[in-house]
């Protein structure tokens, strides 16, 4: 498997700053709903679930589990050449799934594989939240 | 208000190529809609309704109704939801036609995703969701294989079970002399073919074409003075799926809503189906559907296609007897359309005669549009034979 993903950067705006500024310091930041209390991916000013424009900021803890994935032989763009590579939804502990890659990973992929969130810097002062699998607890 | 018996397709036609090299995407759309009002008995004079979605060149309907010279336009509707767009503008068409809006509606689609490159990125916002998605490399057939892997987590659907909606798609193919793939596969012919995102393989994906259809949409009082045989149009429904703030489930579709819609609005379940068009961009796009609209229970809809089910003429559900987008036709990758064509074919008995059912009164079409692995918007249509 390619050791090295592209990195495409994201296009950010008002509403995304806070959080794409966090990831370039390995933060992972995810909305909550101040009125009803949903853990709100991908992040945005409203809430989804009750239609609050009160949302707040919180650091994950970047712990989760594979809820699905696929091994991609066919890249498109920035991922032509870079096959095959990992694209997957991980289930993070706080609730949502969230789409992004599973790297340092072989044979161990599976559904249900605990993973740990890494940053992976892009040319542009932001960095994409991956993940690999999680260290054993300690 | 139920659009229940209160419009009819008059008129539908399937442009008979695959391979468009030497036209423009608007001079497809005229051809198309010519065929589908000649196949009415009508005239681009007698349309008052024009429907169109995103394949469509130019400024929503406008510059279509422009260029086909549509002068006595009074509805327009340029829904955009991809592939079932074509299966909304029959509902919402429907439903104008009841409240007196228009009388003769024209639907068309075009494309030529063959023969012209794509148009260039456009200048409109970029979609919320994409800084979250986009850098992560999702494509399409990606999508639909983390769905196909979370519903293999979940029930125990295998990729044979899958492979056999292609197996069947083939078999039908075979009879019908447009179809871009003919010849009949078999599983192991389906999982020998080149994995292109785990676990779907080239077998599992749809066609892509160039080409189009077109059709009429009528009250009926336009009807009972055609001389062709129209189809009753029963029931609609649509829904889109999304993402839950985050709690994404890849197991299943809007259909799960616009099905029960269209089957509540028809007054039919679907034991009653006789015919059923199935999405097909992917094979477990199929598999998906055919739980999600109660044809099995959710999850054993891997049991029930690997059963022959879906063969015509005789199987429990035969679908898709064009052979689909799978084998036969997906102009624009937006299989709506032909969807609601081969369904119009099976109501009139002119199906390929190996594979029309014998005595179809009562047809379904559904169509998917965006992606099943994300967000995406469902249609379904309950059609009903012209006496029905």
């Amino acid at each position: 498997m390619t050791a090295e993903l592209p990195a495409p950067a994201p296009s950010v705006n008002p509403e995304t700053r806070e959080f794409w500024a966090a990831t370039a310091r390995g933060r992972l930041l995810l909305k909550r709903c101040l009125d009803c209390g949903s853990v709100i991916w991908y992040p945005r000013a409203i809430c989804p679930e009750c239609a609050s424009l009160r949302t707040e900021w919180f650091e994950a803890s970047g712990r989760g589990r594979v809820y699905s994935y696929t091994l991609n032989h066919r890249g498109e763009g920035a991922y032509s050449g870079a096959e095959p590579y990992v694209l997957a939804y991980v289930e993070l502990d706080e609730g949502p799934r969230l789409m992004t890659n599973v790297v340092e990973v072989g044979a161990g992929l599976a559904v249900g594989l605990p993973v740990e969130v890494v940053f992976h810097d892009t040319a542009e002062g932001t960095a994409l939240p991956r993940f690999r699998p999680a260290a054993p607890a300690s | 208000m139920s659009i229940r018996g209160k419009a009819r397709i008059a008129g539908a036609y399937e442009h008979p190529d695959r391979k468009i090299p030497d036209k423009s995407v608007a001079q497809v759309h005229a051809e198309v809609a010519l065929g589908a009002l000649a196949d009415a008995g009508l005239t681009m004079s007698d349309v008052d309704a024009y429907f169109c979605s995103g394949d469509a060149p130019g400024f929503g309907p406008v510059s279509m109704a422009d260029y086909l010279g549509l002068k006595r336009l009074r509805y327009m509707d340029s829904t955009e939801t991809g592939g079932s767009s074509y299966l909304i503008h029959v509902g919402h068409a429907a439903a104008a036609i009841a409240e007196g809006k228009c009388r003769v509606a024209l639907i068309t689609l075009a494309g030529l995703p063959r023969s012209q490159r794509p148009p260039r990125a456009s200048a409109a916002p970029l979609a919320p969701e994409a800084a979250f998605e986009q850098p992560f490399g999702p494509t399409t057939v990606s999508m639909y294989a983390l769905a196909a892997r979370r519903h293999m987590h979940e029930y125990g659907t295998t990729s044979a079970q899958l492979a056999a909606i292609k197996v069947a798609a083939s078999q039908h193919a075979q009879y019908n002399q447009n179809a871009m793939l003919r010849t009949p596969v078999t599983v192991a012919e389906v999982l020998d073919s080149p994995m292109i995102s785990d676990p779907l393989h080239r077998l599992d994906c749809c066609v892509v074409s160039d080409g189009g259809g077109a059709l009429v949409v009528v009250a009926p009082e336009v009807a009972a003075s055609l001389p062709r045989q129209t189809v009753n149009v029963l029931g609609h429904g649509e829904s889109p799926k999304l993402t839950e703030g985050g709690r994404i489930d890849l197991t299943y579709t809007g259909a799960v809503w616009s099905g029960p819609r269209a089957f509540e609005e028809a007054g039919v379940t679907p034991g009653d189906i006789d015919y059923a068009s199935i999405y097909d961009s992917f094979t477990i796009t199929v598999l998906q559907t055919i739980e999600d609209l109660g044809f099995c229970e959710k999850g054993k809809g891997g049991a029930f296609v690997a059963d022959g089910s879906l063969l015509a003429p005789h199987g429990r559900l035969p679908f898709n007897t064009d052979g689909g987008g799978l084998c036969n036709n997906h102009p624009v990758n937006r299989g709506g359309m032909t969807k609601v064509i081969e369904a119009v074919r099976q109501l009139r008995g002119e199906a390929s005669v190996p594979v029309q059912v014998p005595d179809c009164e009562i047809a379904l079409a559904h169509g998917n549009g965006g992606s099943l692995g994300t967000r995406s918007a469902a249609a379904t249509l309950i059609l009903g034979r012209e006496d029905w």
